[in-house]
């Protein structure tokens, strides 16, 4: 029986309209600005942007060979990592601590200054027993910025070395960071806080507020500096909650626009980054091919897991309780779930935060119906590259554009070529080798996890589900999207440890060689396009795309998705409980 | 690689001035000037005194009162700290049950929770919001099905006609944002103002 509302459609309609229609200006605005052309913000940010570059020392008229640019992203990445757990270990001693915390852990310190450094996320914590309002703000709130804006430049490395002609350089990392972050995400995100505080989000620097309820019980209601943090937490697609309980928590997530305004800030820079890409190489058409292998795979998300989750768990039929959709309730799987969202806004949010490499969630993904917790983790199994992280979702997807004009070059026999460059062996390498990473540590993390009783002790489901919960978090950090199965108790010394090493892992060994194959592709001169040019904007490129994604992702991931979802959706089924 | 380790350093500097000093502060000081109510967490004053916050959800056990969803929550043991007790609404400490689908505690839980409804109003199936845990713990809403369903217990503990509690819960449901986002919800703390302002 089909328990989806007509609303419920029109609400993830309106959001991929809406989306569509954010795509081209945000686009021309951000090709402008890595371009260093005036926009309306130029007289109020120029004379600081040259301020950073002076301070710094940098020249921005320096062209980076792709080394060069590798370099200086992960000198700055380090000294990010240093400064964070710094602050996290001395915040005890440190101002904006109302709330008394005192230094965190060493472990705990190492794996969330690298979850922050490679925009994923990951928390072991509970952020409002954990971490000093000063820890939020100077710590994570930077990262947020940073760690994004880093995403961009390298995009913009990647799509330089399309765009160019016989050139030494991809750019210039530091130009690049600092427009990312002065002209597109701070205004965006002032903008946002301030909605977001207008709808309900706190913005305070207080103490924890101490109320007697209106029944006489007594209850601590945390505070702190929420929107601003709420902002760039999910315009830069980190997704590191202000709270333990992230975009479901109403002081982070307060009403229905909110939502929608954080569904649709997750994907925006991602979706508009496929404009520059298009822009920046002289063809928008060839952006909007990309943009439509991205929407295809986002529909094919969303779709399912609002299906499924409509539906409601079958266990409970037998209790008299009603899990219907009517004017009066939405219905479905509640558990995990907030009333003002909902089931579809959930699923949304769900389908969104995967197909970013965002993390935020609005709902416990921990409790999701089997197949529709699958659907979040074959998303970030692909390698978010839907819309994506900002800037990792387009080299992501480049690397598999790669991929599919080999294979197209292959069943042709001829050597492949996008946007006139010629395709060769070195880029082709590079770009498998990036792919290849990410099952590398997925696979084998979650291997480890399952065998080892440091690994098995962290569970909190018993049966396939358990498995589950180990698999989507190796697949979530490997990913940097930083969502979880959240059941499963990750601050110990085994999980911060093991998923440190999957961040690090699958933000630094899968940018590595992307640089090396942008680099080599800015050399190459371009090839006339002639009658047997594959063309890059048909539909038929954008269905070659989309099956070599899912092969790929299918053939590598298939097994391990069986063991945990696809068992226990079958146990469920035969109301068959652990 | 030693060129960059000026620029690296300096960077990280001015960025954490400019985003993590100087914009969440600024951001609180708009805030704190344009939206005073909401940037300190949206607290209710009663007589003068603060009783919560509308945005959080809070506990309420009396039969006199409309009754929040159940909430996963805990707070560290008093007797033993290296434990954990459930305490539903500890609003310093959001958390869902993150229990699978197939988790015994999960529908044991559902069960236990069903049969103590089914007691107060046996002739509705119970809506199930009802019955599972929402994802923060501190869910202030409950749907319009939940707070119906309740109606026959409220009536009966405060001694009022039926319809009058049915009204005063169809007068609060809050519709969807310009009719088509979120679902239409029940803020279970205005609803029990309003309750205790009518029937005191």
């Amino acid at each position: 029986m089909n328990h989806t509302t007509i609303n419920g459609w029109v609400q993830i309609a309106l959001f991929g309209a809406v989306l569509i229609l954010l795509t081209r200006p945000l686009g021309g605005y951000m090709t402008s600005v890595f371009a260093g052309k005036r926009t309306f913000l130029s007289p109020l940010l120029r004379p600081l942007e040259r301020g950073i570059y002076r301070i710094c020392g940098i020249d921005e008229t320096d062209d980076q060979h792709w080394l060069t640019y590798a370099a200086a992203m992960l000198i700055f990445s380090f000294a990010g990592f240093v400064i964070l757990y710094g602050i996290q270990r001395l915040q005890g001693m440190l101002p904006f601590n109302p709330a008394g915390m005192k230094a965190v852990s060493p472990d705990l310190s190492f794996n969330t200054s690298v979850s922050f450094l490679t925009n994923t996320n990951w928390q072991s914590y509970v952020p409002e027993q954990t971490m000093s309002y000063l820890t939020e703000m100077a710590g994570l709130t930077v990262h947020n910025f940073v760690s994004a804006a880093t995403g961009i430049a390298l995009a913009l490395g990647l799509i330089r070395g399309f765009a160019r002609r016989s050139a030494a350089g991809i750019g210039n990392f530091w130009v690049d960071l600092t427009r990312s972050v002065l002209y597109v995400l701070l205004p965006i995100a002032i903008v946002f806080a301030l909605i977001f505080v207008w709808q309900g989000c706190p913005q305070n620097l207080a103490a924890y507020t101490h109320v007697t309820t209106l029944q006489g019980g007594s209850q601590i209601i945390a505070q702190g500096p929420v929107a601003s943090q709420e902002a760039i937490k999910i315009l830069g697609t980190n997704g590191g909650g202000f709270f333990n309980t992230n975009s479901a928590h109403p002081f982070e997530n307060p009403t229905a626009l909110t939502n929608f305004l954080q569904e649709l800030l997750m994907l925006a820079i991602g979706a508009a980054l496929t404009n520059v890409f298009g822009r920046m190489v002289g063809n928008e058409r060839q952006g909007w091919a990309i943009f439509a292998v991205m929407f295809v795979l986002f529909l094919g998300g969303v779709i399912p897991e609002y299906a499924i989750e409509s539906h409601g768990n079958p266990a409970f039929a037998a209790f008299h309780v009603d899990q219907a959709p009517s004017a009066m309730q939405p219905g479905g799987n509640m558990e995990g779930k907030e009333v003002r969202f909902g089931i579809a806004d959930s699923a949304l949010f769900t389908t969104t935060t995967t197909d970013a490499s965002c993390g935020a969630v609005n709902n416990m993904h921990d409790s999701l119906l089997p197949l529709a917790g699958a659907v979040p983790m074959v998303n970030m199994m692909l390698g978010e590259i839907i819309f994506g992280g900002v800037g990792s979702g387009l080299y992501g997807m480049l690397l598999f554009v790669i991929v599919a004009m080999f294979v197209a070059g292959l069943m042709v026999g001829r050597t492949p070529e996008y946007l006139g460059k010629k395709l060769e062996a070195k880029e082709v390498k590079m770009a498998m080798l990036a792919i290849l990473i990410l099952p590398l540590s997925i696979l084998g993390f979650t291997a480890i996890a399952t065998v080892v009783p440091a690994g098995l002790a962290g569970i909190a489901n018993n049966g396939p589900h358990g498995f589950s919960e180990i698999l989507y978090a190796f697949t979530s950090v490997t990913g940097n999207n930083g969502s979880a199965f959240a059941g499963l108790s990750a601050n110990t010394p085994f999980y911060n440890t093991t998923l440190g090493l999957g961040m690090f892992i699958g933000r630094f060994l899968m940018i590595v060689p992307m640089l090396a194959a942008a680099g080599s592709l800015a050399k190459k001169k371009i090839v006339p396009a002639s009658l047997g040019t594959f063309p890059t904007t048909s539909p038929l490129f954008v269905g070659l795309v989309v099956g070599v994604i899912i092969i790929t992702g299918g053939l590598i991931y298939f097994p391990a998705v069986s063991l945990g979802p696809i068992v226990e959706h079958t146990a469920m089924l035969h109301h068959t409980l652990y | 690689m030693l060129q960059h380790i000026r620029p690296a350093i300096v960077m990280i500097i001015a960025m954490t001035v400019i985003t993590g000093l100087a914009y969440p502060l600024a951001m609180t000081a708009v805030a704190q000037l344009v939206f005073p109510y909401q940037a300190n967490g949206s607290l209710i004053r009663v007589k003068g005194k603060v009783i919560g916050s509308v945005l959080i959800g809070q506990e309420f056990t009396s039969p006199r009162y409309f009754h929040p969803r159940p909430s996963a929550t805990t707070e560290p043991d008093p007797k033993d700290p290296t434990k954990t007790i459930s305490v539903p609404y500890a609003a310093d400490n959001s958390s869902g049950s993150n229990l699978g689908p197939t988790s015994k505690a999960l529908v044991s839980g559902v069960q236990a929770e069903a049969a103590k409804l089914a007691r107060e109003n046996p002739a509705t199936a119970i809506p199930v919001d009802l019955v599972t845990n929402s994802g923060s713990g501190l869910d202030p809403d409950i749907t319009p099905a939940g707070a119906l369903f309740q109606v026959p217990r409220i009536a009966k503990a405060r001694g009022l006609p039926d319809e009058t509690v049915r009204r005063l819960v169809l007068a609060h449901i809050d519709p969807r944002f310009l009719g088509i986002l979120g679902e239409p919800h029940v803020n279970v703390l205005e609803l029990n103002l309003a309750l205790d302002a009518v029937n005191p």
